[in-house]
């Protein structure tokens, strides 16, 4: 059901189990990122991304299901599978006290990138990454943004087909983050398939395909347009000067209803007509109600929350 | 030039000409800011715009280089040692000792505040049950996920009741679940009085403030609601605000 057409598929995780000790971080888990593809996987702490990225660049084993990076299994030939991947973990892996080419250099040498191919890259990832003036800095004098497209030029220093980068624009400004995955998104037209894991909900949206976890599962998966129409529910939008007042009122009133509040707004689901009637019945006449679209993120909490989900991540009171 | 009578008593944070530099660079240049009681101000700007370098100067860690600042009342510049001990802060680095369970680290930091052991239980208890940590009380803290760690953080900034909060990026990396539940604890405690002063990246967290600043090299250069600037912007969301004003890097 992945293989379409007659391309190699980037990545294919196939029934992925994986369990530290008594926590199944891996339920069954399947993925594919075709070449050229952006995939995003959005989830809460603990719910697998980290472990499922691990093993699809072969470095963690998994109890049970299959990997595969161009038909290549990293475990069985993991230098073939090496050269394919470029892999970004979520922690800032650079020497801090080496400049921006030391950097790069170091990685090409790993990677027994030869000293001729080195140079020309070197060179072109500079111009496309625009750390051209910053060659000669070290590491720990740049900016988070700087810090981080370094990080993913140094994953990308031997031309890899596929590229795993785990939360690579946590704690950097939306003005650098945008530049991050404008250069995604060329690499992505370069034909390199992309797995990527974000908590930004608006990154979640400029991913070709959409995977939400939880728990070590599959939640949800669609492109950014479709994925909203998972939302079980249909939603409303309160608006008032008063939003506390109206939040407290509607709660004590009906203590099962779901009511998020959002600056100077309140989002309600609700299931029918008769029970949007009844929540504006119980506003002031000048609150507006308004039924609206679910984003993103709304979908992904009401997926979350989803009661036939067992919470066996984390027991309460083990210890 | 303002005085002290304006300082009022609906105003938590009255800023007025702030300045640091750092030999010839300025990283705060001449700001000028008033919030007031139980309000929820986000602090935005882009990484090295001079965010934390006021926020650090608010907080009486760091000396400024002009002008002054009162923080729930307290000049800055004069009592930087009272000043730390009326206000909380949470920084991203949590700041919580790993090997102390979640009612250990509240312990500490309560005596670090001085508070008297009875006190400290009471609210301690209070909190843990806000803040939904009572079944893993006597867990190690490093060995929570991150959105626990994070609402324990907040819990140790807040014990001693500080009338001003200063959150620095306090949900860089979280889940938007934990998020959210963050953000009903931050309205919560705005809503019994707590003055709120939060850095972000996340423009949509920048939406639920109710006014925000925007801080570029040194400078705020857009102040207001939301809902004002999106229409002086004329567009959609602060994320688009935020791009509008602030000059990419020049590389």
């Amino acid at each position: 059901m992945f293989q379409t057409g007659k391309t190699k598929v980037a990545l294919l995780l196939e029934a992925l189990e994986k369990s530290y000790g008594k926590i199944k971080a891996l339920h069954h888990l399947s993925l594919s990122v075709e070449p050229g593809q952006i995939v995003g996987l959005i989830g809460p702490d603990g719910s697998g991304k980290t472990t499922a990225m691990r093993i699809a660049t072969g470095l963690l084993t998994p109890d049970n299901g299959s990997v595969r990076i161009l038909d290549i299994d990293p475990f069985i030939r993991p230098r073939q599978a090496k050269e394919l991947i470029g892999y970004m973990p979520q922690r800032f892996s650079l020497y801090p006290d080496l400049t921006v080419s030391e950097n790069l250099r170091f990685f090409s040498d790993l990677y027994l990138v030869t000293k001729h191919d080195r140079i020309e890259r070197q060179e072109r990832l500079m111009k496309f990454s625009r750390l051209g003036p910053f060659t000669n800095r070290r590491a720990s004098k740049l900016s988070g943004g700087m810090k981080q497209k370094l990080a993913l030029m140094c994953a990308l220093i031997h031309t890899p087909s596929l590229l795993i980068l785990d939360e690579p624009t946590t704690g950097v400004d939306p003005v650098s983050r945008q530049e991050f995955w404008n250069i995604l998104r060329e690499l992505a037209e370069q034909g390199i398939g992309i797995l990527v894991s974000t908590p930004y909900m608006d990154e979640a949206s400029l991913c070709d395909n959409i995977l939400m976890m939880y728990e070590g599962r599959i939640i949800g998966t669609g492109k950014p347009e479709d994925i909203t129409t998972l939302f079980p529910d249909k939603l409303l939008e309160i608006r008032d000067i008063d939003i506390t007042e109206i939040k407290r009122k509607l709660q004590m009133k009906y203590p099962t209803l779901s009511v998020q509040r959002f600056g100077d707004k309140l989002h309600i689901p609700y299931s029918d007509e008769e029970q949007f009637e009844t929540i504006k019945s119980a506003v002031p006449d000048r609150t507006q109600v308004n039924p609206i679209k679910p984003g993103i993120e709304d979908t992904f909490v009401a997926l979350m929350s989803k009661p036939n989900i067992t919470a066996d991540y984390i027991s309460e009171e083990s210890g | 030039m303002a005085s002290l009578e304006q300082n009022t008593d609906n105003t938590a944070v009255l800023i007025q000409n702030l300045t640091r530099k750092f030999g010839k660079f300025v990283a705060v240049d001449n700001i000028n800011l008033t919030v007031s009681r139980g309000e929820i101000f986000g602090f935005l700007g882009a990484n090295g715009a001079g965010k934390t370098t006021a926020i650090r100067m608010l907080c009486g860690i760091l000396r400024s280089s002009g002008g002054n600042a009162w923080v729930a009342g307290i000049d800055i510049n004069k009592k930087p040692e009272l000043v730390k001990r009326k206000i909380g802060y949470m920084s991203q680095k949590f700041s919580l000792y790993n090997d102390l369970t979640i009612s250990e680290n509240l312990t500490f930091y309560g005596g670090i505040y001085g508070l008297k052991r009875k006190v400290i239980s009471q609210r301690s208890r209070d909190l843990l049950d806000r803040l939904k940590l009572v079944g893993f009380r006597n867990r190690m803290t490093g060995a929570l996920p991150l959105g626990y760690k994070q609402r324990l953080a907040l819990g140790c900034s807040v014990l001693h009741r500080p009338r001003v909060l200063f959150l620095d990026e306090p949900t860089g990396g979280v889940d938007p679940v934990a998020r959210r539940e963050f953000w009903d604890l931050i309205y919560e405690l705005s809503d019994q009085g707590t003055t709120i002063f939060v850095t972000t990246h996340y423009m949509d967290e920048a939406e639920y403030c109710n006014r925000v600043s925007i801080m570029d090299q040194g400078r705020i250069i857009a102040l207001g609601k939301p809902t004002e600037l999106k229409q002086e912007h004329n567009v959609k969301t602060m994320q688009e605000v935020f791009f509008d004003v602030v000059q990419p890097v020049i590389t």
